[in-house]
């Protein structure tokens, strides 16, 4: 079969000898879960109901958050998902340790009811929105992006929730915003860590105006096809799939339009290792490892070679025209 | 390191424990845990969501301790009076080789997946990884000398220069850590480690400038 590289859609695809067959990929994956669970038969049977679910199958563990499949483009990969149990066990939410495991174990005491966030600075309505406000806002989209960390790893996650250009336009900036602000939570009531000196706190994001407005930056609050967990940026965060990470802010509590770049938490703590922009770039490395390849968490076996990174994770086509004329090198 | 002091009295009952034909065998079998741990944990898809990334950092951190282990010989020998103890500092060290060599192996494979060309760029390019893979490279001659013939072919006082290296091996590897983790300010972990290796270097050093004066008399 023939996959083009590059579809209508600017998708880009990987080449057919890059995919593992499904099959092959299911069953090394039932045998793992088999060996897990030492045969039992609870494990097979919830095997058999994901599989009867469509293309995000809920992990049934919180409340349903259902979207419809996204209409824009480059919104849904059809690259293999990450599993639910890796993508809420493995985390960095440094407000609930460093640990990968640390937020998974920690952010049960977080309350994400009531909720609030404020929309301030340069725009003409600003405004305090509760979160149900906010989940009504827009109809709700499932989005199946790729997640590329800064330390080299990997997943692919449905998400649920809204273009952020959606709240931008019933705000309403003024000509004077440039840039917006993500500020997150920061109580040391319910986040164990915020107090340590990992980061300056609260936990400060940032995105151009135009990035921010791009059909593909997303405001989420959910995944899976469920609400999202609090180790995953409950009840509402930012997702940049062509960034870093650490762009994608988690738990929001303020959106703030302004003229200066802001001074972001990770610019903050180490500026030679973190620029402003932190665009996925193979071709710039860390200082301290290669950004040229990735390890896709779950799906790369332990000795499997670790896969090419893409430019911009791959969303080029959509946003490489918001950097023209930019040195990529400098604005790191 | 001077092996002639005497043993405190009442120091002796003890050692007999030490001197026991199995203790060898078993601090070596104790020594081997932690792989067949991190082997079982590997087979087993016990070792979380990114098994590569935790048996790279496992087998970095055993090394680190092995080396802790190694260091603390000769400082708990003369505390507690047990010369008994340096019967096991060989062992010791050749586990931190040991392990120090499975981290490399790891990263080598599990992070480079052995392309040669591939890892030889990236080494000196990573001032972190350099200074890690200098301690391996300096521990290696301390491992081939390790047996009693090279002691004897050596000679006491040259072999003993020599395996002050390791000395240079745990400043590098702290160092090692540090880097690893300079830029998240998660230093809880390095600062528990470069105390232990601070106290075991510098007892050394104020042995060392206690013994010189008398030495010139």
């Amino acid at each position: 079969m023939l996959i083009p590289r590059q579809a209508r859609a600017g998708y880009l695809h990987p080449v057919a000898s890059e995919i593992t067959p499904r099959a092959a990929y299911e069953q090394r994956r039932e045998f793992l879960r088999l060996l897990a669970a030492g045969g039992a038969g609870a494990a097979l049977a919830g095997w058999a109901q994901r599989d009867a679910l469509a293309q995000a199958p809920r992990a049934g563990k919180l409340a349903a958050l259902p979207g419809a499949r996204s209409g824009v483009a480059g919104a849904s990969t059809v690259e293999k998902q990450t599993a639910y149990a890796d993508a809420t066990s493995y985390n960095n939410f440094y407000e609930f340790g460093t640990g990968k495991e640390d937020p998974a174990r920690n952010a049960g005491k977080l309350q994400t009811r009531p909720w609030t966030v404020a929309i301030e600075g340069e725009v003409k309505k600003p405004q305090t929105l509760g979160i149900e406000d906010l989940l009504k806002l827009a109809p709700m989209e499932e989005r199946i992006y790729r997640l590329r960390c800064v330390e080299g790893w990997s997943m692919v996650i449905p998400w649920v929730g809204y273009s952020l250009a959606e709240l931008i336009k019933r705000v309403e900036p003024t000509g004077n915003a440039k840039f917006i602000e993500f500020v997150t939570l920061a109580d040391p009531k319910q986040m164990p860590f915020v107090g340590s000196r990992v980061l300056e706190w609260p936990y400060v994001e940032g995105l151009r105006l135009d990035e921010a407005l791009h059909p593909l930056t997303l405001l989420a609050f959910g995944m899976y096809g469920e609400v999202l967990p609090n180790q995953n940026g409950a009840p509402v965060r930012l997702v940049v799939p062509w960034k870093y990470g650490f762009k994608s802010a988690k738990s929001l509590v303020k959106i703030r339009f302004v003229e200066q770049q802001p001074k972001t938490a990770w610019f903050k703590a180490a500026s030679h290792e973190y620029g402003f922009y932190s665009n996925v770039n193979p071709k710039v490395d860390h200082p301290r490892w290669s950004q040229a390849t990735e390890r896709r968490i779950g799906e790369d076996g332990i000795f499997q070679k670790k896969r090419p990174t893409q430019m911009f994770n791959g969303y080029e086509a959509q946003v490489g025209q918001l950097y023209a004329g930019l040195d990529l090198a400098k604005n790191f | 390191m001077s092996a002639t002091l005497p043993a405190p009295r009442g120091a002796r009952r003890n050692a007999s424990v030490l001197l026991r034909p199995a203790a060898k065998p078993l601090l070596f079998v104790a020594s081997l845990l932690p792989l067949a741990w991190l082997l079982y944990g590997a087979l087993a898809n016990t070792l979380g969501a990114n098994p590569a990334e935790a048996l790279i950092r496992a087998t970095g951190d055993w090394t680190l301790r092995f080396l802790c282990l190694t260091l603390a010989v000769t400082p708990l020998r003369q505390w507690t009076g047990q010369p008994a103890l340096l019967r096991f500092r060989r062992m010791l060290g050749l586990f931190t080789f040991f392990y120090g060599v499975l981290h490399f192996l790891c990263y080598a494979w599990l992070d480079m997946g052995f392309d040669l060309a591939e890892i030889t760029r990236d080494i000196p390019k990573r001032p972190f990884a350099l200074v890690g893979f200098a301690a391996l490279l300096l521990m290696a001659p301390l491992a081939a000398t390790s047996f009693n013939r090279a002691i004897r072919a050596l000679g006491a006082k040259r072999w003993q220069a020599l395996h002050r290296l390791v000395y240079a091996v745990a400043l590098l590897a702290i160092l090692h850590f540090f880097w690893m983790r300079s830029a998240k300010h998660n230093y809880a972990e390095v600062a528990v480690y470069a105390a232990i290796l601070a106290v075991l270097l510098g007892w050394r050093l104020v042995a060392h400038l206690r013994r010189r004066p008398v030495a010139a008399g």
